[in-house]
């Protein structure tokens, strides 16, 4: 049933997030008209990001206002197959984004690459290990697309951010002061590096010390004003405090609407219609070709949107939902090991060492960038031998000092009473004088960690809900085991008075309480070999040419960075490979 | 509400709070002493009643004391802060999924309760109230003496103090998390009078400026806080 026909387009955007904005820009260059459909509300930085009422953070932090709403959509969580999956009620674990500028609007801005051995896992695993050296149950695979091919990309995304940073490997020369273990660049960083605040200088000393190469995180903050190749306007950070979890009143930190929709959103051939809520994406009779999306506005009224070209530009926990929903792609059966979508959901791996220092060294933890800081590259990626370890990944260490919000950001040693006059004191004696050095690493895909739709559950639409199932697996306790007691070994050199070592343990549960990470990935691989993939390497899926899906939905296992860095290549990617090849003889871009 | 309305409920309440308080177990909380100065006092709560006000007070007092360190969560405001946040979004979960089938399950899966914050502070303050009133000769939470409510906030902590109709873990964590919410968030949300928290803390406040203050290693930073009405601390 449908109350309303829109007219056909060249292409829907389902979600108008980082990704929706590049192929928005991408696609209307290319003369299509283009239509984004956006669940959420309008957002900019005048008025919603506003000083100084942005400056809150019980109503943007703890009470996310910027984030997805559970009580109208969410998804439901279980440890394994056998086990009854139960909503998740209240955000915790990972922060998905919703409204213009998704979370593009509240990320912190780490803007990484990706290591070129980690874009062919698999084969890099084999090659240096052996095909035995993988454990039963782990199915990681390649992507599908070189380094070398993507490097024009992951340039294109920078200089459209306005990245600050060092390069460390400039056309094969290792250049000091960069990530000397960093995939070759073929130019500098658009901006020089933030400034470092006084943690994470400490960090920087100590690791040198210890034959370890610091480099300031690759931060998406600008270090200086700014124009992009779009025309937007850049003003350097201040070191707010307020970053993730925010939208920047500075116009510091790139986002869509710093660096994109002041351009696409005067197009005549874009249109963006917001609190749209894609339900289906509608196939033909043969169930190969979308014909366009299902959506219902604002009103709740249904409305069917034609179009030859669907690009899924969602949260990669709603990606995969939508192809679920609508039909394209095999579900994943985890079972036989059959079926493609849903397969391959990872995680990303946090730890860290807190090191409390006297009151003679305040470290001004409220000054803080969304992603300045130093950090070490020396223990992510196979940079180091994996052979008498027993696991595969890695991870970097760092610190990056977000901010010092007092609620969220306190930290207490253990065994702290929790209230009364001792806590009252503790706080007093911690606030100012605590670092955290933080671990960020690799989730390996395993073979019952995977995604489908619940049976019970439903969202406000009557919608059946996401059902995630994952647990820890040993390959990355071991990894964080591993590169966590090494960020002990810095951390316990930084000159504090104390440390405390935060890891998780072998057969601890993911705890979906407590903020680790928005590094949800997978689900629609991407890949060479339809019976693992999803989506091919330009990112279109298999079972219907003219749906093609974007961000971390299509990475087969986690990396070791933040992912949105190669997300907003592989768009890039993608959407060249549609300019220039599919918009001239569309089909498949890759023989099935 | 007006000035005067203010003050009448004032008045109001501190006679109900008299007459719950027998002469002689004046409790430790202090709550009568602190209604007096207290900026918080004016406000007359809308979502609790006066008995589970008189609870948030003494709670609050103890999780958060008055002592060397400066003004506790009482002389904040605090229990204004939980009382409007209960009538918001958060104390009616407006924004947690909250269709059923509900089923408990491990912690690591998260809040499963039907219960609202809002329902589970109303069950959880009678229970502890009905617990202490057998307990200790009929006298209410807000009665007995501080060591005793410290002692009862610890069993409901621990999960020695549990109840038919609502977890006492959840109950304890809901208020101590509004607690600390209330006393370290910025003063437009009725707790944090005057940045008392910020400035035991340091936390210079919503100034969110420090470019040039980032290389300035080792040095305490200067300013007093400042909240987003504009006040200082």
């Amino acid at each position: 049933m449908v109350d309303i026909q829109q007219p056909p387009v060249d292409a829907v955007l389902v979600g108008f997030g980082w990704t929706g904005a590049i192929m928005g820009m991408e696609l209307t260059e290319a003369g299509l008209k283009v239509v984004a459909l956006e669940r959420g509300e309008n957002r900019d930085t005048y008025p919603d990001f506003a000083y100084p009422r942005i400056a809150d953070e019980l109503t943007y932090g703890i009470r996310h206002k910027l984030f997805q709403n559970l009580a109208r959509e969410t998804l439901t969580i279980r440890h394994s197959p056998r086990d009854r999956a139960l909503p998740y009620r209240q955000l915790g674990s990972f922060l998905p984004g919703t409204g213009v500028g998704g979370g593009g609007v509240h990320w912190n801005g780490q803007h990484w690459r990706v290591l070129p051995e980690e874009l062919r896992l698999k084969s890099h695993i084999t090659e240096r290990y052996g095909k035995r050296f993988m454990p039963d149950g782990m199915t990681i695979q390649d992507f599908g697309v070189s380094y070398e091919e993507l490097e024009p990309y992951f340039d294109q995304f920078e200089r459209v951010c306005g990245t600050s940073g060092k390069a460390g490997n400039l056309n094969g020369t290792i250049v000091e002061g960069g990530n000397p273990f960093e995939g070759q660049r073929a130019r500098e960083f658009p901006l020089p590096p933030l400034a470092d605040v006084y943690g994470a200088s400490l960090f920087a000393s100590a690791a040198k010390n210890l034959g370890y190469h610091p480099f300031s995180e690759p931060a998406s903050n600008a270090s200086r004003p700014y124009t992009n190749p779009y025309g937007a306007q850049l003003a350097p950070c201040n070191f707010c405090g307020y970053c993730e979890r925010f939208g920047c009143y500075r116009y510091a930190k790139a986002s869509p609407q710093t660096t994109i929709l002041p351009v696409l959103l005067k197009k005549p051939n874009f249109e963006l219609r917001t609190q749209s809520q894609v339900v289906r994406i509608n196939l033909d009779s043969s169930g190969k070709r979308a014909t366009g999306v299902t959506y219902l506005d604002a009103q709740g009224r249904t409305v069917y949107q034609p179009a030859e070209l669907v690009v899924l530009c969602a949260y990669q926990l709603n990606n995969t939902r939508l192809l679920l929903q609508s039909g394209i792609g095999k579900p994943y059966n985890p079972a036989t090991g059959q079926g493609v979508v849903g397969r391959n959901y990872t995680y990303q791996m946090t730890g860290g060492v807190l090191v409390f220092f006297d009151q003679d060294k305040p470290m001004n933890p409220f000054i803080g960038s969304g992603a300045g800081g130093q950090v070490i590259d020396d223990l992510n990626g196979d940079h180091f031998d994996h052979a008498p370890l027993g696991f595969i990944g890695g991870g970097y260490i760092g610190v990056i000092q977000t901010g010092g919000r007092p609620i969220q950001q306190m930290m207490l040693p253990k065994g702290t009473p929790q209230w009364g006059a001792p806590w009252k004191q503790a706080i007093k004696d911690h606030y100012l004088y605590t670092v955290n050095v933080q671990t960020h690493g690799t989730v390996m895909a395993h073979r019952d960690n995977y995604l489908d739709l619940d049976p019970t559950y439903r969202d406000v639409f009557g919608q059946p809900l996401l059902r995630m199932t994952f647990d820890w697996k040993e390959n990355d306790i071991r990894m964080t085991q591993f590169v966590t007691t090494k960020a002990k070994e810095i951390a316990e050199a930084m000159g504090g008075k104390s440390i405390e070592v935060k890891m998780k343990q072998f057969g601890e549960h993911y705890d979906t309480r407590i903020y680790q990470t928005t590094h949800n990935v997978g689900g629609a691989a991407m890949g060479e070999d339809p019976r693992s993939s999803v989506v091919n390497r330009f990112l279109q899926a298999w079972d219907a040419p003219n749906v093609f899906v974007m961000g971390s939905s299509v990475f087969p296992q986690n990396i070791g960075y933040n992912p949105m860095g190669l997300a907003g290549a592989l768009a890039y990617w993608s959407a060249q490979a549609i300019r220039t090849v599919y918009l001239k003889t569309p089909g498949p871009l890759v023989p099935a | 509400m007006s000035r005067s309305e203010k003050s009448f409920s004032r008045r109001n309440f501190v006679g109900k709070m008299l007459a719950l308080v027998p002469a002689f177990s004046i409790p430790a909380c202090a709550p009568l002493s602190a209604l007096r100065t207290s900026p918080a006092q004016a406000y007359s709560p809308r979502c609790f009643t006066w008995e589970e006000w008189a609870f948030l007070h003494a709670a609050c007092a103890r999780l958060i004391p008055t002592d060397e360190n400066g003004p506790g969560a009482v002389e904040l405001g605090v229990p204004e802060f939980i009382d409007r946040e209960m009538n918001g979004a958060f104390g009616q979960a407006a924004n947690w999924y909250m269709q059923g089938p509900f089923a408990s399950a491990r912690p690591e899966l998260g809040y499963q309760s039907p219960l609202t914050p809002r329902a589970v502070y109303r069950a959880g303050i009678a229970a502890v109230d009905a617990h202490c009133r057998r307990r200790f000769g009929n006298k209410s939470f807000s009665e007995l003496p501080a060591t005793t409510q410290d002692s009862v906030l610890t069993d409901l902590e621990k999960g020695a103090l549990d109840f038919e109709n609502v977890s006492g873990t959840s109950f304890f964590g809901f208020l101590l998390q509004n607690t600390k919410e209330g006393y370290l968030a910025d003063s437009i949300h009725g707790g944090n009078q005057n940045l008392g928290s910020w400035k035991l803390i340091g936390f210079p406040g919503a100034r969110a400026d420090f470019l040039d203050w980032v290389d300035k290693y080792g040095a305490r930073y200067p300013l007093s806080p400042v909240g987003i009405a504009g006040r200082k601390g």
